[in-house]
Parts: C-alpha cells; structure tokens; sequence
C-alpha cells in the first residue's frame, strides 16, 4: 500500500478502502515507537467493530498497546501470518503486516481520517 | 525533577528514550531492547548505572554499623571482596538489596537508587554517636557496567589493575587514565562482566572509550530483560518492605548465626512461618507476557501475584516471577495467569530461566 493514499486515525492505524473493505494496519511511526514486538492479539472473523473501538492489543517487551478501528463493520479477515510472525507488521506495516479487513455499509467513505500530510503534522508535533 | 547521570547528554544525543526511574531520568532503549539484549548475551554491552547509590564508610565503628543493618557477614569478608545481601526493617521485610565491599581502609556500598535517601537516613539513624563517617557518594562518581562474553577481553588495558584477574565478586580499587577508581567483577545481567566506579568528571571519556573498544550501550529495558532470565529479583517487584528474605529466595544472603541485626529476631519467626507465599519462576504456555500485578490462579482460585513478566530474547518464552502459595512451588506444578482477562496456562519453571554456558 502506498501511504499517500491511504487515510489515518489519531491512534496511527491506516486505513484503505476499496468497495465495501476496508484494510487496516498500524503506521511505521506508531511501529518504530514501539520496536520489540511480541504478540498481537486479532479479533475473530464475523466479529462487529464499531469506529473507535478497541479490536485487538499490540505487545512489546515493555507494553501493551490497544489497536482502535477507525471504521464501523464487521470483520471479514484477520492476518493470520502475524500470530506465528508479529515482526511482519515492523518490516512491512503498509503490506505484509496489515491487521484486518473490515465489511464497511455501502456508501462509507474514509473522509473522518486523517490525509497523509494532517497525520505527519500530527506526528511532528508529538515528537516535539 | 529528576537527576541525570554524566551521561545523559550522550544517552539523548544517540537516540535513547529517556524515562524517569528511582528518581534519575534514564535511558531505556536506544534502537532495540532485543538487540541489546543480544549484545550481551552474545558480545558486549554498555550500562550507566550511575543512578544507583554509593556510600562509603570510614572509621572504626563501621563494621558494626554494617553489621547491624546489613544481613549477610561482613565480619567475614576479605579486602577485596564483595558480597550481596539486605538491609531489613524490624520486621524483617526488605528494605533494601546492597552490595557492600571491603577494604583495607574502609567499606563500600552499592544501594538502589530508589532507596538511596531512604537508606543513608537509616544509617545515619542507627550510627547514633559511634565512630563512622558515611559519605554518599553518588553524585560526584560515575558508574557504567560491561557485561557479556567479551566484556573482559573488551576491557583489557582499560584500568592499571586488569579486570581478568579479579575473582568473582571481588574488586580493586585501580586508575583510570591517572584518577582512582574502583572495578569489580560483578553484575546483574547473567553474564561475565565488570561494573566501574569512577569519579563524574571522567564518565564521558570512560563511555566513549568502551563504545569504540566495541561495548555496545544497553538501556534498562534491555537490564530488566537480561536480570529476569537470570532470575535477580528487582527491589519494588520481587523484594519490598512486607516481603522477607526467605519468602524471596534469598536465604544464602542472611547468615543468622553472625550476631544480632535489624530484623533478626522477626525472621526468625519468619523463617518457620509455613503460609508466606515465595517466590517461584513460571513460564507461560503462549505468546502473552504475564505482567506485574497478573493473578496466579488454581482451580479457579487465586493463589499468588505476578511481580515481573515479559517475554525475553533468549529464552524466547513469556517468563515471570511471582509469589505464590508455598503448596504450589514445586517445579512442574501447573497453574494459570489471568493475562489482562484472558486465562493463560502456566507452570512452575525452575530458576534460574537463563545460565550462561560454561567456558
């Protein structure tokens, strides 16, 4: 996935939506901040997720992170990959390692996020 | 605010995070805790632990003063040597954990630095008007650890005194290009190693020294990683003012026939106390980490708490310290940890989960 075109949350999760799915992942800033990945708990397909919900933890060796969907649906697909490897989701956050994929209403758009440009000021700040 | 050690402009200027911890901000991490853990486990890494407390002890009265507050035997160390042990309350919980060392001239101690305030005034308390001089020391010193498989090959030709010749928690006092200093031969990583008191203004030379003879720097992420597959307990996790040396494992550190000291009379009754929970390593069947605080539970009861929990590099399992009921220590003894809802299978693992190969 080409970050310039996928949208963002205020937590750093991606977002792209092609129809009615939504794929979602984590940001390579929100993954560089947390280095040492260890576990990530997904959800279970069929699943419902309302937009800003907790569907799943990140842990590194120090802690533990909520994952937020920033879309309402229900869950059509988990990356099963990470379960055996989490480091997929440091090497690849914007492919390989994408979390979920989300059945969104038909007519939902992703215009609530965040362009690339607003999250990058978002995180400029924060590093202050 | 908190204090910083002489390195702290080094620590932020190559990328380490800096949190505060026991009253010092200090670095975590700079890119990876698992990669500086690897460092040690495989090489050498670099710690500045300068945030931990150093006392000094002159005049003829401080074996005594040790000697009641401490709870191994002085009295019987040589010059040289260095010996780990606590410092009790009248009741028998700890305190703190210290290291002290003998010399011929006087005694040293290494305090934790969350309890170094809280340590120098029990010592003042108890000195009354005997004949001893405490001067803490801290924040005129520096002091860095190197630790691993080539740490003493590393530091070969770094002080006049040669680290390879020290015994096992033993030290000399030696110099640094030109200025005193102390190395001793002891750690807190489960590795072969040298910790290195030195005076402040030399910390930065002595750093960057070590970094090009190849040490790599290590945070406390990286610290708390390596010190739990050794399993060395850590002073407000394994060990507080409510939990007892025996409760701890660390029985090997009170010599109760070495005369009277704070908490003796306590432990005593402690000792054959048959319902304290102790201190047990446990190893998790999955992937979640138990934490500090997580519910030890059998048949659906609670049986013990979680003290320290992560899933480390070189053991590569989800381990933990933790207090439970003196029926379920026995190693193999299956149990489960209540990982932030989710019930996680667990046992009883013998400890240490880490020993470093014979060489």
């Amino acid at each position: 996935m080409d970050p310039k075109t996928l949208r963002y949350a205020k937590t750093h999760e991606w977002a792209s939506l092609e129809g009615d799915v939504c794929t979602i992942g984590l940001t390579k800033f929100a993954v560089d901040q947390l280095t040492d990945i260890i576990y990530i708990d997904l959800p279970d397909i069929d699943d419902p997720v309302a937009a800003g919900d907790s569907f799943g933890e990140i842990e590194s060796v120090k802690a533990v992170s909520d994952l937020y969907s920033p879309v309402e649906g229900d869950i059509t697909a988990v990356n099963e990959k990470l379960e055996t490897d989490p480091t997929l989701i440091s090497s690849d956050p914007y492919g390989k390692g994408w979390l979920i994929k989300v059945k969104v209403e038909k007519g939902a758009t992703l215009d609530h996020l965040m362009t690339l440009e607003q999250y990058e000021k978002q995180i400029a700040s924060e590093e202050h | 605010m908190a204090l910083r050690t002489p390195l702290y402009d080094w620590h932020v200027q190559y990328g380490g995070r800096m949190v505060e911890f026991g009253g010092w901000d200090m670095p975590v991490q700079y890119a990876s805790i698992v990669e500086e853990h690897q460092a040690v486990r495989q090489a050498a890494g670099l710690f500045d632990i300068s945030h931990m407390g150093r006392l000094s002890f002159s005049g003829a009265d401080s074996l005594a003063l040790i000697q009641q507050v401490y709870s191994n035997n002085a009295a019987a160390m040589k010059d040289g040597q260095v010996r780990y042990g606590l410092i009790c309350n009248e009741r028998g919980g700890i305190r703190d954990d210290v290291l002290v060392y003998r010399w011929p001239y006087g005694w040293a101690m290494v305090v934790n630095a969350s309890n170094r305030d809280k340590i120098v005034g029990w010592l003042n308390q108890h000195k009354k008007d005997r004949a001893v001089e405490i001067a803490d020391q801290t924040m005129t010193t520096c002091m860095l650890a190197v630790q691993g498989p080539q740490a003493l090959q590393l530091c070969r030709g770094l002080t006049e005194a040669d680290a390879e010749q020290l015994a096992y928690y033993h030290a000399t006092p030696t110099r640094y290009r030109g200025k005193g200093c102390v190395i001793s031969r002891t750690g807190y990583t489960g590795e072969d190693g040298i910790e290195i008191m030195a005076s402040a203004v030399q910390a930065m030379e002595l750093w960057e020294e070590l970094v090009r003879r190849g040490a790599k720097p290590c945070g406390l992420g990286a610290r708390d990683t390596l010190r739990l597959e050794a399993a060395m307990p850590l002073y407000g996790h394994e060990l507080s003012e409510e939990i007892d040396p025996f409760q701890a494992g660390l029985a090997w550190a009170v010599k109760m026939d070495k005369g009277d000291f704070i908490g003796r009379d306590a432990l005593l009754r402690r000792r054959e106390d048959a319902t304290l929970p102790r201190r047990v390593g446990l190893e998790l069947a999955g992937r979640r980490a138990a934490r500090e605080g997580s519910a030890v539970l059998r048949d659906g009861r609670n049986i013990g708490r979680v003290t320290s929990g992560t899933v480390t590099p070189t053991v590569n399992k989800a381990i933990a310290l933790a207090y439970v009921e003196p029926a379920f220590t026995a190693a193999g003894t299956v149990c489960t940890v209540d990982v932030r809802g989710k019930i996680e299978e667990a046992h009883v693992a013998p400890l240490p989960f880490y020993r470093r190969p014979k060489s």
